[in-house]
C-alpha cells in the first residue's frame, strides 16, 4: 500500500514537471532537484524529504504533454514516485517506458491527498474509498522494454541480436 | 485493404508490403535530429555501449543532424560545456548534417532541416523535440522521440517499439479571409478536437485550402499537429512539395510523392471551412483554450515575440514588416523578432523587412528558439502577459510562472505591436 502525497490537474505539461530553464541539467543524478521546480508547494515537500520512495502522485488527463524532454521522466524516477495518471501524452509515455518510471494509467482514477491506494495485478484500488480502477495495459511492444529493464538493456540486447544474425545460424 | 499515408511510409520502411493501425513495427530511420539535447542523448548512447566491449558507433553518421537553437549563443557556462562536447562528439563520429552556431548556415532545426533539402516525401524522420512532427509538411512520417530512443536509433538505425497510429482525416476547404491564415486554422482545430485529441493518433491534412497552402504553411499546421497530442501530422507530398525541395531546398531529384489509398481508414474525420475563420487566439495556460480574437481584443501585452519553429519563416516576417512599416511599437509594450534561420534572416534583409521592424522598435535577435521556452532570453516579469507566434503557453513556458502567455498569428502580433494590448489586424480593413 502506498500514500497519495500529491494531486495534480488535467494537462500538466512538461514545462511545469521540468521548466525549460533546467535543461542544460540532463544527468539523471541532478534532474530531481527541479522537479516541480514552479509549484512551491510539491517541489517544498520534495526537497524536505517529506516524500518517501513509492509514494504516489495522481495526475489527471493528458499528464507530460508538450515537449520531448526526458529530464521530465528522470526527475521524478529520481524520487522514486509511483505515478497514477487519468491518461499521459504519447512521448512521456514511451520516456516512461525507456527509463522504467513507475507509471500506472488508470482512465477515470480518483483519489486525493492522504489516500491509501494500492496496484493489485490489473487494477488499482483506492483502499481509503474502496474503489477499484482498471489499468490501460501497455502495447506488447512497450512490454517487451520493460521487460528487459529499459531500453538501454533492451538496445544492447538487440544489439548482440544482430550481432549474432549474419553469422547464419538459424 | 487501403492505407493511410503514414501506413505506406510505415510499410515501406518495415519492408512490410501492408500494414495497419495498432501494428507494431521497427522502421528503419532515414533522418535523426537533435539540438543541444544531443548532449544527454551522448550520454544514454556510451551507456549502451558500455559493459558491450564495443565500440561506440553511430549506424549512419550521414543521417544524423544536430543543430543547435534552443540555447545560442550559449547564456551560461553548462549550456556551452554541453554545446562543447556535442561539437566534440560529431568531429570524432564524422557526422556532417551539423549546423553550429552561425550566421550563415545556423537557426532552429525546424526550419534549417526541409530548407537544406534533408527532409524528404516518405521518409521516416525522428528528433529529439517534440515539434519534429513539422517535418510532416513535406509528405514525411516525422515524430519527437525522447534522449535515450535517439539513442537506440543512433546505435540500431531503427525504430525499436513504434505502433502504427491511427489517422484523423483534416479537411480544409475555403478561401482564408486577408489577415488569417495556418496559424489561425491550427489554433481552430487544436480548440476543437482539444489538447489531446490526436493523441497516439497521426493527422492528415486534405482539401483544397491545403493544396493552395505554401509548405511555408503547411510546416506551421504540422508544426502544431503535437499541440493536439499527435504522433505526427501530415500533408501528402504533391507539385508544391516537389517545387518546394527543387526551388527552396536544392534537392534536383526529389522522391515522388506518396498519396493515401481512396479507400484508405481513418478514425475520426474533421471538416473545417477556413472562409469564416476570423484570428485565433489560444489563451494561458493550454493550447486548447482557443477563443476568437474578438473575445479578448484590449488585453494589455508587455512583450510581443514573433519567431519560433512555428511562425518565424519570411512570410510569418514579411506580414508583420507589412503591418509596422512606418509604424511604431506602443511605448507600452517591447517587441521581440526572432528570425527561424540564417537563411529567412538574410532574406528578411534583403528584402528590407529587417529595416522595417527595427525602424519600427522592434528588436531583432538571432536566428533560434529564443524566448519560446524560457531558458535562454526575452524572459517575463512577474505578472507579465506575452502575445507571442510561438507554439505553448503553458504555465511557466516563457521563463516565469506567474508570467501569461497569448498565442497567436504573426498579424496579429505585429497589429497588436503598434497598440500595445490585442488588436484585430483586420481593424480598418
Amino acid at each position: 500500500m502506498a500514500k497519495v502525497v500529491y494531486t495534480i490537474e488535467n494537462d500538466i505539461s512538461t514545462d511545469v514537471i521540468y521548466p525549460g530553464r533546467f535543461m542544460a541539467t540532463v544527468l539523471p543524478s541532478e534532474t530531481p532537484a527541479f522537479a516541480f521546480a514552479d509549484d512551491a508547494t510539491f517541489n517544498g515537500m520534495l526537497k524536505a524529504k517529506q516524500v518517501p520512495p513509492g509514494s504516489v502522485l495522481v495526475a489527471g488527463e493528458n499528464f507530460g504533454c508538450g515537449s520531448s524532454r526526458e529530464q521530465a521522466v528522470s526527475t521524478l524516477k529520481g524520487h522514486e514516485l509511483l505515478i497514477i495518471a487519468r491518461s499521459v501524452a504519447r512521448i512521456f509515455m514511451q520516456n516512461a517506458v525507456n527509463l522504467g518510471l513507475n507509471l500506472v494509467v488508470a482512465p477515470g482514477f480518483e483519489a486525493a491527498q492522504g489516500d491509501e491506494v494500492e496496484v493489485r495485478g490489473e487494477e488499482v484500488v483506492n483502499v481509503t474509498t474502496g474503489k477499484k480502477f482498471p489499468i490501460e495495459k501497455l502495447p506488447r511492444a512497450r512490454q517487451a522494454i520493460v521487460d528487459a529493464g529499459g531500453l538501454i538493456a533492451y538496445t544492447r540486447k538487440r544489439m548482440a541480436e544482430q550481432a549474432s544474425a549474419p553469422a547464419g545460424r538459424g | 485493404m487501403g492505407m493511410t499515408v503514414v501506413e505506406k511510409i510505415l510499410a515501406r520502411a518495415s519492408g512490410q508490403t501492408s500494414v495497419k493501425a495498432g501494428d507494431v513495427l521497427e522502421p528503419r530511420v532515414d533522418l535523426a535530429m537533435s539540438h543541444e539535447n544531443a548532449a544527454l542523448v551522448i550520454n544514454q548512447f556510451l551507456e549502451i555501449y558500455k559493459e558491450t566491449g564495443k565500440d561506440a558507433r553511430v549506424w549512419d553518421p550521414s543521417r544524423v543532424a544536430i543543430v543547435f537553437d534552443h540555447r545560442v549563443p550559449a547564456e551560461s557556462a553548462k549550456t556551452a560545456t554541453n554545446q562543447k562536447k556535442v561539437r566534440e562528439f560529431v568531429a570524432r563520429h564524422m557526422i556532417s548534417k551539423f549546423h553550429d552556431i552561425r550566421g550563415d548556415r545556423g537557426g532552429i532545426c525546424h526550419q534549417v532541416l526541409p530548407e537544406s533539402g534533408y527532409v524528404l516525401p516518405g521518409a521516416v524522420v525522428v528528433g529529439t523535440d517534440s515539434h519534429t512532427t513539422s517535418h510532416g509538411a513535406l509528405g514525411a512520417f516525422a515524430f519527437g522521440i525522447g534522449a535515450t530512443e535517439m539513442a537506440s536509433v543512433w546505435t540500431l538505425g531503427f525504430a525499436v517499439n513504434v505502433e502504427v497510429p491511427a489517422t484523423i482525416k483534416v479537411e480544409v476547404t475555403g478561401e482564408f479571409a486577408p489577415m488569417v491564415g495556418p496559424k489561425d486554422l491550427i489554433l481552430h482545430l487544436i480548440g476543437t478536437i482539444s489538447a489531446q485529441g490526436a493523441n497516439f493518433r497521426a493527422i492528415e491534412f486534405h482539401g483544397e485550402t491545403i493544396r493552395r497552402m505554401p509548405t511555408s504553411g503547411r510546416l506551421v499546421i504540422c508544426n502544431m499537429s503535437v499541440e493536439a497530442g499527435a504522433t505526427a501530422g501530415i500533408v501528402p507530398a504533391d507539385d508544391e512539395t516537389l517545387r518546394y525541395l527543387r526551388e527552396e531546398a536544392g534537392v534536383a531529384n526529389p522522391p515522388a510523392p506518396v498519396q493515401p489509398d481512396p479507400d484508405a481508414t481513418y478514425v475520426q474525420v474533421v471538416k473545417i471551412d477556413v472562409s469564416t475563420l476570423t484570428p485565433q487566439i489560444a489563451c494561458p495556460h493550454t493550447v486548447d483554450n482557443v477563443k476568437p480574437i474578438a473575445e479578448v481584443v484590449g488585453t494589455k501585452v508587455h512583450q510581443i515575440v514573433i519567431g519560433s519553429c512555428t511562425n518565424g519563416r519570411l512570410d510569418d516576417i514579411a506580414a508583420a514588416a507589412g503591418i509596422l512599416r512606418g509604424k511604431k511599437v506602443s511605448e507600452n509594450t517591447r517587441m521581440l523578432v526572432f528570425p527561424a534561420s540564417s537563411r529567412v534572416y538574410q532574406r528578411a534583409l534583403d528584402a528590407g523587412y529587417i529595416t522595417d521592424l527595427v525602424k519600427a522598435g522592434a528588436v531583432v535577435m538571432n536566428p533560434g528558439c529564443g524566448p519560446c521556452l524560457g531558458v535562454h532570453e526575452g524572459a517575463l516579469g512577474d505578472g507579465e502577459t506575452a502575445l507571442s507566434t510561438t507554439n505553448r503557453n503553458f504555465k511557466g513556458r516563457m521563463g516565469n510562472p506567474t508570467g501569461a502567455v497569448y498565442l497567436c498569428s504573426p498579424a496579429v502580433a505585429a497589429a497588436s505591436a503598434v497598440e500595445g494590448v490585442i488588436t484585430d489586424p483586420r481593424k480598418g480593413a
